[in-house]
């Protein structure tokens, strides 16, 4: 027993240790360059900041080049907020469907699905689609590219869901008058909550982390994403290395709140979307 | 809910109509009737709009010279271009070797990683939350900050190699390094997800396994590679095949850290057809996305069907 208790001891530190290293301490190299003054962070030094100035350079990043990190941060967020609820509607729909309905087409729908998860999106023909849409461009067309490449993972993740739920509760609402708009969305709808959350929040961090997408279908400079912009800000503002790290910091916020919160939905959420992929 | 009344009378309608000999036929049907059709219609316009016409219409537009506006039909040219320039060529195979590097080392890391992650160690809540939150971040804020770190001249990783007496290398500047150096920083970043699904495999064992084998005098090494090996080859399954998708798909990673360069030594497919898609040779560009297609499809459908086999026999 001591000696499973000893060896519990080290082999934890020696991985705390390892951790510090791999991972801590790049990310508190972020942090560090953020609380620089400029001449010093261009330095690039794994240092204490001698002019500690964090709030500082928040508020100036926020504020640098007319305040394009703040247009960033509007503009992410109506793209996640909006396409994470079209394709949570969508997907919740028909993956309901799906997972209750048999037919002979079930296979077919599946093949689909699955394919929508494998094959990389062909982007020029995409925006050859969006622009006879007179969508090319525009925030609402990036929201249904995005809510379409998420749809996949969604209808997957929400097929297995229902198949979950029992049909006798189906059979007991229709008994009690509940026609097919009812039924879903005032029986089945409320018991999906665990895997909405977890849609939700896993959804949301990649629509929020995507950079390609922006890059080829929003390539308006007033409809940048935090993404879009922090990449051309380490093209253009060389002698600002630390509002560029200052940047990384703030884009960095709200996934590492999703993860607080959320945590286990997001673990929940990959380990059980990928089993299913 | 107004359009859904009519709809409603109908189908009650029906079921008194035809109600008359009672079964559980007739009620299965009744509710079948309940999912309604429709409901696959939103999913199914943005899939066939945003997404299924376009794949079906590259395999057209790469056979052409393309402005968006309009197109000339010229054959298998593009393809021709492609495969006889060393410049793109070069890229399919980049392709394949970040991915197989990048999937085989997540497997190979990942396992271990989750091992230690389900044994009774101290710490191990702390360490389960910072391996799992690279996965989180944003890559081109990755990318930025292990370009800093990995600077030649300045980085921090050169300065303590240098400081050990050890060479210090152009992680990201020299030519037969800079492709390497990326997936070690894609690894860096997804290693997370595959300890995760690795942990969730093997929390699922069963532990009197463990325990019947450790009373039969089995050893550490014995018990992995007789038990925690084949039983978890499901979570093996589902990290190859992830990240092998990630790793054949990868651009942000690659576009951010030294977008294709130097040369054309990290170019890999995604970030020709970005670069193609950028100097306005279209055709070009959807050409390179066809052949991301066949080789993603040629991949991953064979794989996917192996892995699948093998995890029934069990």
């Amino acid at each position: 027993m001591i000696r499973e208790r000893r060896r519990a001891w080290i082999v934890g530190s020696i991985a705390i240790l390892v951790s510090v290293v791999v991972f801590l301490i790049p990310f508190s190299f972020v942090l560090l360059q953020a609380a620089k003054t400029p001449a010093e962070a261009s330095n690039l030094q794994f240092s204490w900041p001698t002019n500690w100035q964090f709030i500082q350079n928040f508020v100036d990043t926020l504020n640098s080049n007319d305040g394009v990190v703040w247009r960033a941060i509007i503009n992410s967020a109506i793209l996640t907020i909006g396409s994470v609820v079209l394709m949570v509607a969508i997907g919740a729909m028909a993956g309901y469907v799906l997972a209750r309905k048999r037919s002979k087409w079930g296979p077919v729908v599946n093949f689909f699905v699955l394919a929508g998860l494998i094959v990389p999106p062909a982007v020029v023909p995409t925006i050859w689609v969006l622009q006879g849409l007179k969508l090319f461009g525009t925030m609402q067309g990036m929201i249904l590219i995005e809510a379409t490449f998420g749809l996949s993972f969604c209808i997957l993740l929400f097929r297995a869901f229902v198949g979950g739920i029992p049909r006798e509760l189906d059979e007991a609402a229709v008994l009690d008058g509940a026609g097919p708009i009812r039924l879903f969305a005032r029986v089945v709808l409320p018991l999906l909550r665990p895997v909405i959350v977890t849609v939700v929040v896993v959804q949301a961090v990649f629509v929020f982390n995507d950079f390609a997408g922006p890059l080829y279908f929003l390539p308006n400079s007033d409809q940048v994403t935090v993404q879009l912009a922090l990449y051309t800000f380490q093209g253009q503002n060389l002698s600002f290395v630390n509002q560029l790290f200052m940047a990384i910091f703030i884009i960095t916020i709200p996934p590492l709140i999703a993860y607080i919160f959320f945590n286990r939905q997001i673990v929940g959420g990959i380990t059980s979307g990928a089993v299913k992929g | 809910m107004s359009t859904a009344t009519p709809a409603t009378a109908i189908q009650a309608g029906d079921i008194v109509t035809e109600g008359h000999p009672p079964g559980k036929k007739k009620a299965r049907r009744g509710i079948k009737s309940y999912y309604p059709t429709w409901f696959f219609i939103p999913a199914l316009v943005l899939y066939v709009v945003f997404f299924a016409l376009p794949t079906f219409s590259s395999f057209y537009f790469s056979l052409t010279r393309w402005s968006l506006f309009d197109s000339t039909f010229i054959g298998f040219q593009n393809y021709v271009q492609f495969f006889s320039d060393p410049q793109l060529y070069t890229s399919f195979i980049h392709t394949l070797v970040y991915a197989v590097i990048t999937s085989g080392a997540k497997v190979i890391i990942g396992f271990f990683l989750a091992l230690l992650l389900t044994a009774p160690i101290i710490g191990r809540g702390y360490l389960r939350a910072v391996v799992f939150f690279p996965v989180l971040l944003s890559t081109i804020g990755v990318g930025i900050m292990w370009k800093a770190l990995l600077d030649p001249f300045h980085g921090m990783v050169n300065a303590v190699l240098g400081f050990f007496g050890l060479p210090q290398p152009g992680w990201l500047t020299d030519p037969n390094l800079a492709l390497y150096s990326i997936a070690g920083i894609d690894i860096w970043k997804g290693i997370g997800i595959a300890t995760l699904i690795f942990m969730a495999g093997i929390v699922a064992i069963p532990t009197e396994y463990f325990e019947a084998a450790r009373i039969d005098g089995a050893g550490a090494w014995k018990i992995m590679r007789q038990i925690t090996i084949p039983l978890t080859r499901g979570a093996t399954a589902t990290v190859i095949i992830l990240s092998l998708i990630g790793g054949l798909r990868s651009f942000d990673i690659i576009w951010v850290t030294t977008g294709g360069g130097p040369g054309f030594t990290s170019d890999v497919l995604a970030s020709v057809i970005y670069k193609q898609y950028q100097a306005g040779f279209f055709g070009l560009s959807t050409a390179g996305n066809v052949v991301l297609f066949l080789l993603v499809t040629a991949i991953m459908v064979p794989l996917s069907y192996f892995l699948n086999r093998k995890q029934v026999e069990l």
